[in-house]
This record gives C-alpha cells, structure tokens and sequence, in this order.
C-alpha cells in the first residue's frame, strides 16, 4: 500500500486528519460549547489563589491601593506640585486601578498556555479557552477593585454621578481589548518562551506612557507629535474616558471613544485569528 | 501485513501513513560541545528521531497492544494518534477524536482531586450539569473518595493515574489510548479497568494498549504492534508478536 492509497481508505471511510485546527467558525462553535470549563477553571483558580494566602481575595484590592500610596508618595514629592493633575488622589487610583486590570491580564495571558503543560498534553480541548480564562478570572477580580475604587473617589470629596454608570460600557471595551492582549501574548510565549522575561518590561512601558501619575496632555502640551503618539495608546484612553466620567476637571475628547472602540475590535479580532492560526503548535514542543 | 488490514472485519477507524516524529531538544554536555558560541541560534539543539515511518491501519472491534523497549517511540505514537503531537511528516486520521490517557501527573496540580474530576469532565466536552451528574460515578471508580479534597499534587503517582484513567473512561470514546496506565493501579483497580476497556471495545470502540506486562497485552488484545528504535517491527496476533518479542530480548 502506498501513501496515497492509505489517504483515500481515510478519506473513503470518513475519517479525519487528527490534530488538525478546524476551520475558525467550527472552532469558535467548539469554544462555546466548552465555555464551563473556562469559567470554571477560572472560578477554581481563584479560589485557590485566594485560599494560599491568609487575607485572600483582600489581596486583590490592597495591591493596587498599596502600589496608590507608594506612586502617590513618590510622585507626589518629586514632582513640582504645578505639574501634577488636579484631584491628584482620585487622579492617581483611577489610573493605578484601570492599569492593573490591563497589567494582570497582559502577563496572565502570556503564562496562561505555557503554564498548563500537562493540562494541554493531556486533553484536547480548544486551546483559546486558557487565555479566556484568564480573562474572565481578572474580569470577577476587577469587580471588587471597582467598588474599592469608587469608595476612595467617595472620600476624597468626587461627588457621586449618573456618569458613573458609564464605566460599565468602558470596561466592556477594555475586556475586549485585553482579551485580544491575552490571545496574543498566550501564543507569542509559546514560540518565543524568552518573552516572558520581557513582558513586564513591556507591562512598565505601558505603565509610563499611559499617564498612570502625571497628566499626559500637560506634560506633553508643547510636544505635539509625543502627544498623539500618546493618545494612540488605548490603555491611556481607557483610563482617560474612566476619568473624564469619574473624577472632575479631566474633559473627554471623542478621540478617545474612538480609539477605545477601533482598539477593543481591532485587538481582540486579531488576536482570535492570530491564537487559532497556531492552535497545532500548542504544547507540541 | 497489508493484506491482513484489507481482510479484517470492520471499519477501519486509525490510519497512521507514513508517520515520522521529531524532538528538537537541547543538548548539554557532549552532545552540544562542538558549538559553543552564546549568541548562535540553534545552540546546542539535538533533533530525536522518534518515530521513523510509521504506517498502519486499525479497525473498529480491535483492541491493539503496543510494546516494545523504553524510548522506542511507543508514546510518541500514543501522542501523535492522539493529536498532541505534531508530526514531523506523515499523518493520523480517525473517526473521531481519540482520548489519550497517559501516566502524566496532576491535570491541575494545584487543585483537588474533584475540581480536576468537574474540569476534566468539562474539558471531555461535557455540560456543567453533565459534569455533575458522572462526577460520583467518576470518584466512586476511582476509589479515592477519602481523597478527593486534597490538592492532586500530593497524590501519588498511581493514585494520579486512577484518577485520570476515571475522568476519561467516563465518557464513551470511539477511540481510546491506554498509555501504561493500567500498570499503576493496584490489582483491584486494574481488574476494574480490564473491564471497562472490554466493555469499550465491544461499543464498536478502538483501544491501544501500550504496556510492558505481556500478561496484560495478551490478556486485553486482539493485535500486537512491536516498536523498535521508531520502526515498526512487528504486526500481528498477539501470541507470536510477544513471543519474538521475548526472544529477541534473551
């Protein structure tokens, strides 16, 4: 028997190449059906990690009203106080709180296919349901950061506004966005493993051009090309349009939705084409 | 050989055309001394031929031993059936897709044994109510009740492997690869296990069996392959593919 014949006894009887990636839609089908493992993964996940730890899901609000404080600290002594935003408190724990969301999901996407060897050697499942969820586990994590968040912008004298309600279509845009992040990075460590070492440099650029601490449009007011550069990069505009409905005295510019919509869709379409395009790489090496 | 896959009963349902597997890896020591510049690419990179040209047809009814010499390429085989695998040239086709149940540790380590029981039933392709409806049938054949709230990375080895072997069975599969898995259990167990492997095959189902108890191969199957150094060596009944098996060891 030659290999050709061997083809068409597979082809005749029905049968199909194992391992082979479906076409996209067929593979988005499969992903919906399983969508219980990835939340039920996720919910595990983070009972477990909550479990390691004596304050448990505690450490979830704490670290970024920590990182707040030592940011607020610093910056607020180093930089002159007219270069520093109004509202600074509220400035400050909006842009810290938003950025860790986009943070935690850049790297936990990044380890999300590496770092489920044995899960992905034992079981074929649709590979994108590990950095899905990953997502929807930073996703539940966020919500308790949100309440935190709008009780600190309570106390430092934000009053309480209609507006509020619009972070909720904002941080639908930024899921979406970081879930493209995710998909991205999820592959991107699987063929270069180094990169891991990278991404937290990445995470600290981002950090630093995102106008976390300091007011982008102030500081870049007489550089004019810095600062469309700097509006280009969606997880200032998130951040930014959070601010503009949260905290008084930051305007919204409609560039901003802009670029939040064409990012949120853009990123994570990609991202989908770009995770599936290497589903037969995963966990192969 | 040919001629016995063209006359067997059944539809077949595993057809392996010609297929090669290769590992890159890295080398240290003498494998990787004659390139020792830091910033070359390929530093030290070895490539293992592990499976060297293999074809083969199964049928539906069979249930097929595997044996040979450790790193022969009997679970590079079992991998790449299973599609976790990608071969470096070659193809596996099947009916359906195969389950691989491996000697692997933990799914999730971090886990316990009934989280990993709800997720690796989830991840079989079941609901979350399916899932809850086999997960007691599931510990129940697993026997490991009093453990199943504890982490998976503190089981042992065989308890690891029961557990797994339970999650998958769970599911009725056209196509199932036992990869050593049965050697693990203790007697009880492994009996339990025979059985249900029966009980696949007679479903119309495809089991491969790769072990190195001959008790067990000529137990449980209906046809022997011998793999040696990634070559196929040997195919057939299962008596006279063992006994040449032996032979060629004294």
């Amino acid at each position: 028997m030659t290999p050709t014949d061997l083809e068409a006894l597979a082809s005749d009887n029905g049968l199909e190449r194992v391992g082979a990636r479906p076409p996209l839609r067929a593979y988005i089908v499969q992903t919906w059906r399983r969508r219980d493992f990835a939340s039920t993964l996720a919910r595990y996940r983070l009972q477990a990690a909550m479990s390691e730890n004596r304050l448990g899901m505690g450490w979830v609000v704490l670290r970024p009203i920590l990182n707040a404080i030592l940011f607020g600290t610093i910056f607020g002594v180093i930089m002159p106080s007219d270069t520093r935003p109004d509202n600074f408190v509220a400035f400050l724990v909006v842009g810290v709180f938003i950025f860790e969301y986009f943070t935690k999901t850049m790297s936990g996407g990044a380890n999300s296919i590496v770092g489920s060897k044995s899960l992905v050697r034992s079981l074929s499942f649709p590979r994108i349901l590990l950095p899905i969820a990953i997502v929807i586990r930073q996703f539940v994590e966020l919500i308790p950061m949100l309440l935190v968040m709008m009780v600190i912008l309570l106390v430092v004298g934000e009053p309480i506004q209609w507006s509020w309600l619009m972070l909720v279509p904002v941080m639908m845009l930024m899921t979406l966005f970081n879930l493209g992040i995710a998909l991205i990075t999820a592959r991107l460590t699987v063929h270069v493993r180094d990169l891991s070492q990278i991404i937290p440099l990445v995470s600290r650029v981002v950090f630093y051009t995102s106008g976390i601490f300091f007011d982008l449009e102030r500081v870049l007011a007489d550089r004019q090309e810095l600062l469309t550069l700097a509006r280009l990069n969606p997880v200032h505009d998130f951040i930014a349009l959070v601010r503009g409905y949260m905290v008084t005295g930051n305007p919204i510019e409609p560039f901003m939705w802009w670029i939040a919509i064409g990012a949120a869709v853009v990123t994570s379409s990609f991202g989908l084409v770009f995770f599936w395009k290497g589903e037969e790489r995963y966990g192969r090496d | 050989m040919t001629e016995g896959s063209a006359t067997r009963t059944g539809h077949p349902t595993v057809v392996v055309d010609d297929l090669h597997i290769k590992y890159k890896t890295f080398a240290s020591g003498k494998a990787a001394s004659g390139t020792r510049a830091l910033l070359q690419r390929q530093r030290g990179i070895r490539v293992v031929h592990a499976v060297k040209g293999m074809t083969f047809v199964a049928h539906e009814g069979e249930s097929i031993g595997v044996i040979g010499h450790n790193g022969s390429g009997k679970s590079s085989l079992m991998r790449a059936i299973a599609g976790l695998q990608s071969p470096a040239s070659g193809s596996v086709f099947a009916s359906s897709q195969p389950a691989l149940l491996g000697v692997n540790a933990a799914l999730l380590g971090d886990l316990s044994g009934s989280k990993n029981v709800i997720l690796g039933s989830l991840a079989l392709g079941n609901s979350r109510a399916q899932a809850d409806a086999v997960y007691q049938d599931i510990v129940d054949f697993s026997g490991l009740e009093e453990f199943i709230d504890l982490p998976m990375k503190t089981y042992s080895s065989g308890m690891a492997a029961r557990l797994r072997f339970s999650i998958a069975v769970s599911r009725d599969h056209q196509i199932l690869l036992v990869d050593e898995a049965l050697a693990v259990g203790d007697k009880e167990f492994r009996a339990k296990s025979e059985a249900r492997i029966r009980e696949l095959r007679e479903q119309a189902g495809t089991v491969f069996l790769v072990s190195h108890s001959m008790r067990s191969i000529l137990d449980t199957c209906s046809r022997v392959l011998w793999i040696d150094h990634g070559n196929l060596k040997m195919d057939g009944d299962p008596q006279e593919v063992v006994d040449a098996y032996q032979a060629s060891k004294n």
